[in-house]
């Protein structure tokens, strides 16, 4: 099989330039690089049916290994199609990001952001006398390491509270 | 006839259904009759199909009158059969809760006339995904389904469902570029890409050559499927979109990833080469994965980190690559998909009750809507492997076949697993005792409508009825584990031996080449398929 040089150097500097554009942060520049990314691809799938040759139609007398093999450009049509669908896609949602925020740019996850932030210490999880969370007073007044603990006299008429105060682990958790 | 036959259908029906609701969309609830009618019919096929594979064996059907290794084939083998029927199992219950959802809303959160034909060309494209036989209609398939999910993922076009949406469709694309340049590569490599075919071709290939392009696939279809270092993009995008689009992403697309990477390492490139790395990434997908899940105090967060966790557990058994190990995966995919599903869509009605996903808001659940709390503690518990469920039997099979393997990476990927198992639990308990247990009061930021007890019509009958009829199925996936097993054994079996699915699409005179070793080619069997 023989392969085109022009078409493989193309087809690199297409990679090349693909790649840095889709690690920019503006997201016209991204669909650039996707859509260099789309197109040296296609050419990588026409270097796969090996050197050009006749168009293949069937003709008499014709050796079999002189047409062009026709797989490769049916896959790179379907392609070419799905590529055009998600570039005008993308260009929508391009426009839309103008329209809402007027900019260009990829933005941060808010919540990923928020999330790493967030101090490695929770007050609900790691606090030492766990808070009462639940819908049941009674476990909280089980929290066994303070046999004395005022919160009895904070739930008046609780039945069973002393007895619980020996248990253990009767942590709200 | 064989039963592949009728095959296409699963492709053609929803298909169909997109353009009719397409056409009717000044009519809802034409649309919706449409849609609905028209996915269970799916559905009924689909259990036809695998009803008759059951008995009669693997078939495969040539499309369009063009032969085996020129044309497209489509192949119904019992592993792929029964993801059909899941999938549309899944994919109907989400359809109704929302319909559910639009008509409670008035159809303002969403353009439902869009809404219905993206949501069946999402059906269509997963279905020609789980059948097609040609790797070229694998990606097309992809493709239907990821533009699609594109469509679906920016709904309503607000702005953070679109900086959620370019996220993942730049991802996505890249990783179908990545796919189509492993394709031309195999096509240059073989000549061919009918599936069938390149089992026998690709086995005469040079080891270094036949890695690089098993290598290219595995990553392909690794962002597709969430596998941990290419997972980031994830729970960065799914939790944003429209609940019911969220619980059918999570339960369907990434699986159709799995689905693929299964094929892979079974059919194209059967034996050991790649297992180790394999078992490394499902170890950390695993931990790395559910230690993400811990940090989140968002719901839909919460429930992304643990899909990308327990995709672990379906690459583990594959990377075992041993009978025990497979069947045990596929009996996992099918009990993930459901059990994930019902959990989005749980969310999603939590998210109606409680006013907010964020567990910061949330309190007092179980008091307020007691139904709630048994439609989410019976998903949840079947998440994290609490004995009596699939998730339990599920993550037993695995941690057996690990065992019966005896390697010390499979120990270790046991001991991981157990770890994840426990940690998933933590992560649900979280949710469980801040969303239902506590008091509103005690909520960091309560949201008024949980002290408003007499609220009503938050949650419409649909919404409630098909989430429950999920969990219920979840459920049923447990009683019913003894046939569901066995079935998942003889797919298991069929796609490590490889003969039927070759047989059947290249006729029985073709040639099933032995595992490749390491040394190179195993022998001539050029002519396999030339009928």
């Amino acid at each position: 099989m023989s392969v085109n040089l022009t078409l493989l150097l193309v087809m690199g500097v297409l990679y090349a330039c693909g790649i840095y554009l889709i690690l920019e942060r503006s997201l016209t520049r991204v669909l650039l690089g996707l859509v260099l990314l789309a197109n040296a691809t296609n050419l990588l799938i026409l270097a796969t049916g090996g050197y050009a040759g006749l168009a293949p139609f069937f003709s008499k007398g014709t050796d079999a290994g002189d047409y062009n093999d026709p797989l490769p450009q049916a896959l790179i049509l379907t392609s070419i199609v799905i590529s055009f669908a998600v570039t005008a896609f993308m260009l929508g949602i391009i426009y839309r990001t103008w329209a809402l925020a007027r900019q260009d740019d990829i933005q941060d996850d808010a919540e990923d952001r928020r999330v790493a932030k967030t101090p490695s210490f929770d007050a609900e999880d790691d606090a030492e006398v766990p808070q009462e969370t639940s819908e049941f007073p009674l476990a909280a007044v089980a929290a066994g390491h303070t046999p004395d603990h005022p919160a009895a006299a904070d739930h008046p008429g609780l039945p069973g509270s002393t007895p619980l105060n020996d248990d253990e682990g009767g942590g709200p958790r | 006839m064989n039963a592949a036959s009728l095959a296409p259908l699963a492709v053609v029906l929803p298909i169909l259904g997109a353009a009719l609701t397409f056409a009717l969309n000044r009519n809802p609830v034409a649309q919706r009759t449409v849609s609905i009618g028209l996915l269970a019919l799916t559905l009924l096929l689909e259990c036809w199909l695998l009803a008759a594979v059951w008995t009669t064996g693997t078939s495969s059907v040539t499309l369009g009158g063009w032969l085996p290794p020129f044309g497209v084939v489509m192949v119904v083998d019992q592993f792929s059969s029964l993801m059909l029927v899941v999938s549309s199992v899944v994919s109907l219950a989400v359809l109704v809760y929302a319909t559910g959802q639009g008509m409670a809303d008035g159809d303002q959160e969403a353009p439902v006339s869009i809404f219905h034909p993206t949501y069946l060309i999402l059906v269509a494209g997963v279905s020609n995904a789980f059948l097609t036989g040609d790797l070229f209609n694998l990606y097309v398939g992809f493709e239907i389904l990821l533009t699609a999910s594109y469509v679906l993922m920016t709904l309503g076009g607000t702005g953070p469902r679109i900086r959620a949406g370019v996220t993942y469709v730049v991802v996505s694309v890249v990783s179908s570029v990545l796919f189509l340049i492993a394709i031309a590569m195999i096509y240059g490599a073989t000549g061919t890409i009918t599936m069938a075919d390149l089992a026998v071709k690709l086995a005469e290939l040079d080891p270094a050559t036949r890695n690089l392009l098993h290598v290219m696939l595995l990553v392909a279809f690794g962002i597709k499927a969430a596998v941990f270092p290419l997972s980031f993009w994830l729970p960065d995008s799914y939790p944003t979109a429209p609940a019911p689009v969220t619980a059918v992403f999570a339960g369907l697309l990434t699986k159709v990833g799995v689905y693929a990477m299964v094929r892979t390492e079974t059919l194209l490139f059967p034996g050991d080469t790649l297992n180790t790395p394999l078992m490394v990434v499902a170890l950390l997908t695993m931990v790395v994965g559910i230690l993400g899940a811990l940090a989140q105090s968002d719901i839909k967060r919460l429930l992304s980190f643990t899909l990308v966790s327990h995709i672990g557990y379906m690459v583990f058994g594959l990377a075992m690559s041993s009978v025990t190990g497979l069947a045990a995966a596929v009996f996992y995919v099918a009990h993930h998909i459901t059990v994930q599903t019902s959990l989005f869509l749980v969310t999603g009605l939590i998210e109606r009750r409680g006013g907010s996903s964020s567990m910061d808001r949330l309190g007092g659940l179980a008091k307020l809507s007691p139904m709630l709390a048994l439609l989410f503690f019976v998903p949840a518990m079947n998440l994290a492997g609490i004995p009596p469920f699939s998730g339990f039997l599920g993550k037993v099979g695995l941690l057996q076949a690990g065992m019966e393997l005896g390697t010390p990476l499979a120990i270790t990927l046991v001991a991981g697993g157990v770890l994840t198992s426990l940690l998933t639990l933590l992560a649900i308990a979280r949710v469980w005792n801040r969303a239902f247990w506590r008091k509103p009061d005690d909520a960091e930021y309560p949201d008024p409508v949980l002290k408003d007890t007499a609220a009503v019509g938050l949650l419409p009958r649909t919404m409630v009825g098909s989430t429950a009829a999920l969990v219920v199925f979840g459920v049923a996936l447990t009683v019913f584990a003894g046939p569901l097993f066995q079935l998942a054994g003889n797919s298991a079996e069929q796609m490590l031996d490889r003969t039927a699915y070759i047989h059947s699409v290249l006729g029985a005179d073709a040639t099933v080449p032995g595992i490749a070793a390491p040394g190179g080619g195993t022998g001539p069997s050029l002519q396999g398929g030339a009928k």
